[in-house]
């Protein structure tokens, strides 16, 4: 009798601090969200979006954050479809040539560790390979460096989508005398479609966001990117300079960035999820 | 020939048109060998390049491994690039120190919320939740070590620093009297270990979901609470998993770097208190990566210390990864 009032009160006990656990956690979310909503809202404004920094624009001249808007764009669009291009093929064998060998064992587990290493470390390998290339910092040096951590991601959430294709289907196309290169990429493909539409857009999501990688690869520029081999700027980096400059009007300004990335970031990640629910609708259950 | 290619047709076109069936499937054959070695090599290059991202760390970091034994790199603590001192001690204390403070504080938290979406929570707020938990891993790190220095920082300067200088200023851990900006190690554990809550919450509600729901059942039918069944008999299930996601929590935290450069203070020493800086190994190659080509052996030390964090995290989503895959076997 006693002991089953002991389990009553731990129960309870441990159920408030469950709840009160999970609304720490969301309520960081809010926080952060509600931190850079109320700080970046009053230092926004067009100039911001459509202009590039002016001359001073470091001690509170004129000017705005184009040159970063731009080239983060062009950085993660260009890592990207890099990515995709090496993800797909890697998830397609993974997935309908290699069955259960040693070798998928071997690439996911390596996917999965790559997944872990921290962007600053690809930041310092795409460095030395530019310095091994020769190459100086340049747009397509940062887009090296991203491609290769959107790489993993890419791949197993591309995977966790082709996942998706019932057995039945590439079973029977099997059966039609369909080769596995004409299952892979005229079955299995269509029918993943929404499963590889949001591997993309999650890949740009985190590519977008990425500092630490494109810090020594992309560095930094004033100017509108213009060309692969030119330096390219980039909205994670705008926010970290303007914020360590001491003067108040550009700290605004790395809020009024954080708030141009976050919602970019935000965008993608729910316009992520109504693109694999729209998409799913033209798929074969 | 082959069954399936036989079509009715009259005598005189059947010879062509089977010479062109049999090409077909010829091509049809090559393309899917051809197509599949290439990405086979793909997928093998794939799993190669951490291989030969430790290869050209290693190369790159060789000058500075030739010339100073790895003790001195490791354990001693003056770091003067312009002298040829680099000790990288106080910057693996700092890095340990974040670490550790940002999963003592998200560890219990992430435990006792996967615990609660995993076996309490209705349907409806499980679904609710999971995007929530994808948003927070979704926010960019600059964001995060800008919320740090406009929310977290202010806080510990004006309230937590004096707060516990007040009450165990005593104690040398929680003295703020070195630094009372309040940028510093506990400004970064309390940042970083917001950042490791979604990779720690959806790895541990997945370890939890795949205990089978036998034992689950089994064990209130006994007649013991919720709670109790969770204690006694999932957790002790799960524990490996658990362990695995703290893991990965940990790698994480360890290698990340814009977040944490922006609020622990980079002074180049080894902490004494949770207020004081410190200067993580992340933020040391963020921060030089400018100047480092023109001093001797610099960016040698730094690209060394980048091959420290791969190697670290590498063994350690290594050992996580394969608890992870021994419980997902077990549990099948």
């Amino acid at each position: 009798m006693k002991r089953s009032l002991l389990w009553k009160i731990e129960e309870a006990v441990m159920k408030g601090l469950m709840i009160g656990a999970l609304v720490v956690v969301l309520g960081c979310l809010l926080l952060i969200l509600s931190t850079v909503l109320r700080k970046g809202l009053p230092a926004m404004n067009l100039t911001m979006l459509i202009q590039a920094p002016k001359g001073g624009y470091y001690t509170g001249a004129e000017g705005g954050i184009l040159n970063a808007i731009l080239g983060s764009l062009y950085l993660a669009l260009g890592a990207t479809l890099v990515a995709f291009l090496l993800g797909l093929p890697i998830a397609l064998h993974l997935q309908v040539y290699a069955g259960h060998s040693r070798l998928v064992e071997v690439v996911h587990l390596s996917l999965d560790v790559l997944w872990g290493i921290p962007s600053i470390v690809y930041g310092a390998f795409g460095f030395s390979l530019m310095l091994f290339l020769g190459m100086r910092a340049s747009l397509l040096g940062g887009i090296i460096a991203l491609s290769l951590v959107e790489l993993p991601i890419m791949c197993r959430a591309i995977e966790e989508g082709l996942k998706m294709v019932p057995f039945e289907l590439t079973e029977s196309a099997y059966a039609l005398g369909a080769t596995r290169w004409e299952v892979a990429w005229k079955v299995v493909v269509r029918q993943g479609l929404p499963g590889i539409t949001s591997a993309i857009l999650l890949a740009f999501g985190r590519g977008i966001g990425d500092a630490a990688s494109v810090i020594f690869t992309a560095g930094y520029t004033d100017n509108l990117p213009s060309s692969l081999l030119r330096p390219a700027a980039s909205l994670p980096l705008a926010v970290f300079f303007q914020l360590a400059t001491p003067f108040p009007a550009v700290q605004q300004r790395a809020y009024a960035s954080a708030l141009v990335l976050t919602a970019i970031v935000l965008t993608i990640s729910v316009l992520s999820r109504r693109a694999s629910e729209k998409l799913s609708r033209y798929v074969v259950k | 020939m082959e069954g399936g290619w036989c079509r009715p047709q009259s005598n005189a076109e059947a010879a062509p048109s089977r010479r062109s069936a049999v090409s077909q499937v010829r091509w049809r054959r090559l393309q899917d060998r051809l197509g599949g070695r290439v990405m086979a090599g793909m997928a093998g290059g794939a799993a190669l390049l951490v291989v030969v991202m430790v290869a050209a760390l290693l190369l790159r970091a060789w000058p500075i491994l030739r010339c100073k034994p790895l003790g001195e790199l490791l354990l001693t603590t003056s770091w003067h690039p312009l002298r040829g001192a680099f000790g990288f001690w106080p910057f693996i204390v700092g890095t340990l120190w974040v670490t550790a403070l940002a999963l003592a504080i998200a560890v219990p938290l992430c435990t006792l919320c996967a615990i609660y979406l995993a076996e309490y929570a209705r349907p409806q707020v499980q679904r609710a939740a999971k995007p929530l938990v994808d948003l927070l891993a979704g926010i960019p790190s600059v964001v995060y070590g800008l919320w740090g220095t406009l929310t977290v920082v202010p806080l510990i300067r004006e309230h937590v620093g004096p707060w516990a200088d007040r009450l165990m200023g005593h104690i040398p851990f929680f003295s703020t009297a070195a630094n009372p900006t309040g940028y510093g190690v506990l400004a970064g554990g309390i940042v970083l270990a917001v950042m490791v809550f979604p990779i720690i919450i959806s790895v541990m509600e997945e370890v939890l979901c795949s205990v089978p729901d036998g034992l689950r059942e089994a064990t209130l039918a006994l007649g013991v609470t919720r709670w109790i069944m969770v204690r006694k008999v999932i957790l002790r299930r799960a524990l490996p998993g658990v362990i695995a996601a703290v893991v990965l929590g940990f790698s994480r935290a360890f290698g990340e770097t814009m977040a944490v450069l922006m609020v622990v203070g980079n002074v180049p020493q080894v902490p004494r208190s949770i207020f004081d800086a410190a200067y993580p190994l992340t933020a040391l190659i963020a921060n030089n990566y400018g100047e480092m080509m023109s001093v001797p052996l610099y960016d040698a030390a730094l690209m060394g210390a980048g091959l420290l964090l791969l190697l670290v995290v590498l063994g350690f989503n290594l050992l996580a990864r394969l608890i992870l895959r021994q419980t997902a076997r077990r549990a099948m």
